[in-house]
């Protein structure tokens, strides 16, 4: 006693942790340029004071990146008056201006927590150059 | 419309608000609620509506509902629940309800079914803080003395001991709505939610009445 079809069939949706996936994408920026850790960077923030905004500039070395989608976050690390200073920015963060990738440091591991215990002589890496194709 | 709808707890994530600022939000799919009945009091005018939520195969249906559902011109649901429509809402059998319930609507009461922890400790049902890990100590998860001895010669209703925990109906109140997908019916309500992800959820417009704006 099949009754006829009551309502039109909705089309297929997104389900479970795909959908929340879907969710997530909407809050990601694209502009983010391609860096890893051993680069080094420049990250400005945009800062409010009262009514007017500025762009403040945070260089260093990425030192690792962590998370996914827009839990994603790096870190970067520098050396202000002879102490090391780490920020932790997320990725898609809306208040960042800009991320500027000045110089491909050469690592070879993903996170470079050993920076930490080396004087700055002995935290420079060499320079990442793209390796040619014989 | 309705005061509440029927959803469906997708899952955690984190969005970014205008300001910039990150904030914890539980994902809730709200609909397509369809209405089911529409149940008026002698005097005609409607107290309550039932609504039916996510799809159900017909030959998984009993048979006695699939007339409910049949009666209605509804393909069969998982769950219905009665709720209250909004004062002088028109709203007959058949009708799709969806997010657009909440658009506007700043705050929310969250009902679900908590998850299950099985037999608990008082340590992790109340609260308790325990025994010392070491020095000797025997009692680390301990409830310690549950009363005194002779007089009153047994143990007061309500001590809390061990038992079974969560898996319960669970209310939050006042989540704030963070934003209105009215096109994929899903609203994101700041902080967490009762039950596990894909539990069934009634989400409901606040009667909570809250000092802050």
């Amino acid at each position: 006693m099949a009754r006829k079809k009551t309502e039109t069939k909705q089309p297929r949706q997104l389900k479970g942790q795909d959908l929340l996936r879907s969710v997530e994408n909407g809050s990601l920026r694209s502009d983010v340029p391609d860096f890893k850790a051993g680069d080094t960077l420049e990250v400005g923030m945009k800062i409010r004071e009262g009514d007017n905004e500025r762009v403040q500039v945070f260089s260093g070395i990425c030192i690792g990146r962590k998370g996914s989608g827009v839990r994603e976050t790096f870190t970067v690390r520098r050396i202000v008056q002879g102490e090391g200073v780490e920020r932790i920015f997320p990725l898609h963060c809306p208040s960042i201006a800009h991320i500027k990738v000045q110089r491909r440091g050469k690592a070879r591991r993903a996170k470079l927590n050993y920076l930490r215990g080396r004087s700055q002589r002995a935290a420079r890496l060499k320079e990442r150059t793209p390796r040619q194709k014989k | 419309m309705t005061k509440a709808l029927l959803g469906k707890k997708i899952g955690m994530t984190q969005i970014f608000d205008e300001a910039g600022v990150l904030v914890p939000v539980t994902v809730l799919q709200v609909g397509p609620c369809f209405v089911v009945q529409v149940k008026n009091d002698r005097e005609g005018s409607c107290k309550a509506v039932q609504i039916g939520f996510d799809e159900r195969k017909r030959k998984n249906t009993p048979r006695p509902q699939l007339g409910h559902f049949d009666k209605a011109r509804v393909d069969p649901r998982r769950v219905l629940r009665d709720v209250e429509p909004e004062d002088g809402a028109e709203l007959e059998p058949g009708q799709s309800l969806g997010a657009e319930v909440f658009s506007g609507i700043e705050f929310v009461d969250v009902t679900g079914i908590s998850k299950g922890r099985g037999f608990a400790g008082v340590i992790k049902r109340h609260g308790f803080h325990g025994g010392p890990a070491s020095h000797g100590s025997q009692t680390h998860r301990r409830p310690g003395s549950i009363g005194p001895g002779t007089s009153p010669g047994r143990v007061f209703k309500g001590k809390k001991l061990p038992g079974h925990m969560g898996a319960e109906r669970v209310t939050v109140r006042n989540l704030r709505v963070a934003r209105v997908e009215e096109g994929r019916n899903l609203i994101l309500v700041r902080g967490a939610v009762p039950g596990h992800n894909g539990g069934y959820v009634l989400v409901r417009k606040t009667k909570a009445v809250h000092a802050k704006g």
